[in-house]
């Protein structure tokens, strides 16, 4: 057994939620005098057992814990760094989490100090700037991107390389490149993990694009909701700064390249490349009109390459490998991996890397782990809220930009939900589009007023008024929203509906004919009942219910008052004898 | 407040603007300076804004409204935003929120009477492996149930008394 020569505590912001601070607080108390480092890293992916502790011996065999508190991490102290002995029964069971990830745009998170240039150096770090800056043109660098396959990873999937080479041709001494990390949908933390642990790839990305297209700035639009990001990257642009990665005749070459963050506000529909542009200009980020693409007109009128955090952050390893390492992973059409970010009923919920052209099945049910509770595999809903939702029915779909756009979804920006037998499809497409709907900037009249008549019919069919005629409104009014808007947002935002009355319309059916909800969610359409052979009259339930709908009934057993039931299910978690059924 | 105050006031906020360009791209960054340091943007700050960037008072208004960041009421001490992304919805924030309106006795975007507590919803704080989640100011709190709002609640009244 060799020595352990590092320990690594997750702390990224859902670790530190978790509890990692006290953890990484005790570890690095009690090893300050010994010559193990304890050093505090991004996300290690694992997610489902945070916090994580990884212990790294001398060889570089890592060993990782989860969940791990101040006590677990006692006993990893003695048992392992001290003893030498790995601690069986504390490891994090993951199995399968890892077997089919390939990481690429993660090699390093969760792995290095993100606040330390000489740990992403000492991984091969801006290698690939010296090697452009020093053996490429501009031009062989784009011709590299282009050859790799490499597509934009912020949903739409247009080739990186194409888009640079358009932005190269233009012949304004003024260029940008904006890194997007407006990571705006709800469930998705792809670009959160990446810029928080292992900001410099992503600067180191933006320095290659801008010697690519000939730009001298760059600006990282990051969300304010994400504060330990913005402060990362604030970081690990001072330190790249300081070791003329950034500045003037960077590495002694005439390239001159500098870097600001500007902070979202909080809108969505800033992640759509024009409404960035507008909302980094100081104006209300809505669209316009394209073209003129952005690579030719974009901010204060010059060429300007927007690429997805993601996106950026493939490129420093393109370059270093060479293309066609990069291009051995994917599909034909889809080349190279894509960040997922696990979340819903999944039992390793996490951020993960797969090879495309993995199917869904394998996603959720192998690297994902299934479903917990030994419930059943329903649907997942890919691509956020522009995406849509896939039965399991479709789980040998692979997972490419054209396999899933064929079947209704969108790769979209790496958010993907996994929803069991207890999730309400019909709610479920209520809530995405009352997210969009909320969102929308209200320039196109169909998504404006569109979007909000959907809602409204959607609404009533969740609270049991709605008509048979419904489903037909829907498609309608949900295409014509597609086709008269004028952005992403709203081209894709009756997507979740028009998927889930694709492969869930008997779920519709029973809402508005039968005025059931087979999921049972819907509150509206629910009933609450006390079995009496059950009920053992302990009066639990009538404490909780907060509008006394709970009376003695004629025997020694309780009875819900139907009219006084507000449908709040707190008698049913209370109930030790699971006396109370939901119809 | 007084004349002289809201005069100091003024002063050390020009001292700040001056960090930034005098032109449009600066109104965003300078709307979230004010609010940083003053918990929301005063009638009086867009006005010194639209004076300082040279853009009309009303374009200032229209994209301080425009976005989902600003308000325009002062806020309790402490602000709890709970998440309503998917993840936290399928796992139940739903009930979450009703128990905190319930306990806080405000609905989304209140203040309690007290001032402690401002509520607010967003749509998601990227923490989804830990849902239902919410923060409080810069601290994240994941797994949540009633029980357990109700203990985080109570731990920052007592550290108020």
């Amino acid at each position: 057994m060799s020595r352990v020569a590092e320990v690594q505590v997750g702390m990224a912001s859902c670790g530190i939620a978790a509890g990692a601070e006290p953890v990484f607080q005790f570890l690095a108390q009690n090893l300050a005098e010994e010559k193990v480092r304890v050093k505090p890293v991004g996300c290690l992916g694992m997610c489902f057992s945070e916090p994580l502790v990884a212990v790294v011996t001398e060889d570089g065999e890592r060993f990782v814990y989860g969940p791990v508190d101040v006590k677990k991490a006692e006993r990893i102290l003695t048992e392992h760094v001290r003893g030498g002995t790995p601690v069986e029964d504390l490891l994090a069971k993951g199995d399968g989490f890892f077997t089919k990830q390939v990481r690429i745009v993660l090699e390093n998170c969760g792995m290095i100090d993100p606040t330390s240039i000489d740990e992403y150096i000492s991984r091969g770090g801006y290698e690939a700037l010296q090697k452009v800056l020093r053996e490429m043109t501009p031009a062989e660098v784009i011709e590299e991107i282009t050859k790799s396959g490499l597509r934009g990873r912020g949903g739409a999937g247009f080739p990186t390389g194409t888009k640079w080479s358009f932005a190269a041709k233009e012949k304004d001494p003024i260029k940008f490149v904006v890194c997007n990390g407006d990571e705006g949908d709800p469930g998705a933390f792809m670009d959160r993990s990446v810029l928080e642990g292992d900001p410099h790839r992503v600067i180191e990305g933006m320095i290659i694009a801008g010697y690519a297209i000939g730009a001298r700035e760059g600006i990282v639009y990051v969300r304010a909701e994400y504060p330990l990001a913005v402060r990362r990257v604030r970081q690990a642009i001072a330190a790249a700064e300081a070791r003329g990665f950034l500045g003037n005749n960077i590495l002694g070459s005439s390239f001159s390249f500098r870097i600001t963050v500007k902070e979202g506000a909080g809108a969505f529909v800033c992640g759509e490349e024009t409404a960035l542009i507008a909302s980094v200009e100081g104006k209300r980020g809505m669209p316009r009109r394209r073209p003129p693409y952005p690579a030719q007109h974009g901010l204060w009128g010059h060429p300007t390459v927007i690429n997805n955090v993601e996106t950026l952050a493939n490129v420093p390893w393109i370059i270093r490998h060479g293309w066609e390492a990069f291009a051995r992973y994917g599909t034909e059409k889809s080349k190279g991996t894509k960040v997922f970010a696990l979340a819903g009923k999944v039992r390793h919920s996490g951020l993960v890397e797969i090879p495309m052209g993995l199917t869904l099945g394998e996603l959720v049910l192998e690297v994902g782990g299934g479903i917990p509770k030994e419930k059943a595999f329903k649907a997942v809903q890919i691509g956020g809220p522009s995406g849509g939702c896939l039965p399991a029915s479709l789980a040998h779909v692979p997972v490419d930009y054209e396999s899933l756009k064929e079947h209704g979804a969108i790769m979209g920006s790496g958010g993907l939900i996994v929803m069991d037998e207890d999730t309400c499809m019909v709610e479920v497409a209520r809530f995405f589009l009352d997210f969009t709907q909320k969102e929308s900037c209200g320039k196109c009249t169909f998504c404006r007023v569109g979007t909000k008549r959907m809602l409204e019919i959607l609404s009533g069919i969740v609270e049991g008024k709605g008509r048979p005629e419904d489903l037909d409104v829907l498609m309608d009014l949900g295409q014509k929203v597609k086709t008269y808007s004028l952005c992403g947002l709203g081209q894709t935002a009756p997507n979740p509906v028009l998927t889930t009355l694709r492969y869930f319309r008997d779920e519709y059916e029973a809402h508005v004919r039968e005025k059931r909800c087979p999921a049972r969610v819907c509150r509206a359409l629910l009933t609450y009942h006390i079995e009496p052979e059950l009920c053992r009259g302990c009066k639990l339930c009538t404490k909780a219910c907060p509008v006394g709908a709970i009376e003695q009934g004629p025997g020694k057993f309780q009875v819900i008052r139907e009219e006084k039931c507000i449908r709040c299910g707190r008698c049913r978690e209370v109930c030790p004898f699971g006396a109370i059924s939901v119809r | 407040m007084s004349e002289k105050t809201s005069g100091l006031q003024e002063r050390a906020r020009l001292k700040e603007f001056c960090k930034h360009p005098k032109n449009e791209s600066s109104v965003i960054p300078l709307l979230q300076l004010v609010q940083e340091r003053e918990g929301y943007i005063p009638a009086q700050a867009v006005r010194a804004i639209a004076q300082y960037t040279g853009v009309r008072e009303a374009q200032v208004y229209g994209v301080a409204t425009f976005y989902a960041q600003f308000r325009f009421q002062p806020r309790g001490k402490h602000i709890i935003r709970l998440c309503q992304g998917t993840a936290c919805h399928v796992q139940g924030a739903d009930s979450i929120l009703d128990h905190l309106k319930e306990k806080l006795a405000v609905e989304e975007g209140g203040t309690t009477e007290d001032g402690l507590f401002t509520l607010e919803v967003v749509r998601c704080l990227g923490c989804c492996s830990l849902a239902p989640v919410m923060m409080i100011d810069d601290s994240t709190y994941g797994r949540l149930t009633r029980r357990a709002v109700d203990k985080i609640l109570a731990e920052y009244r007592k550290e108020e008394k």
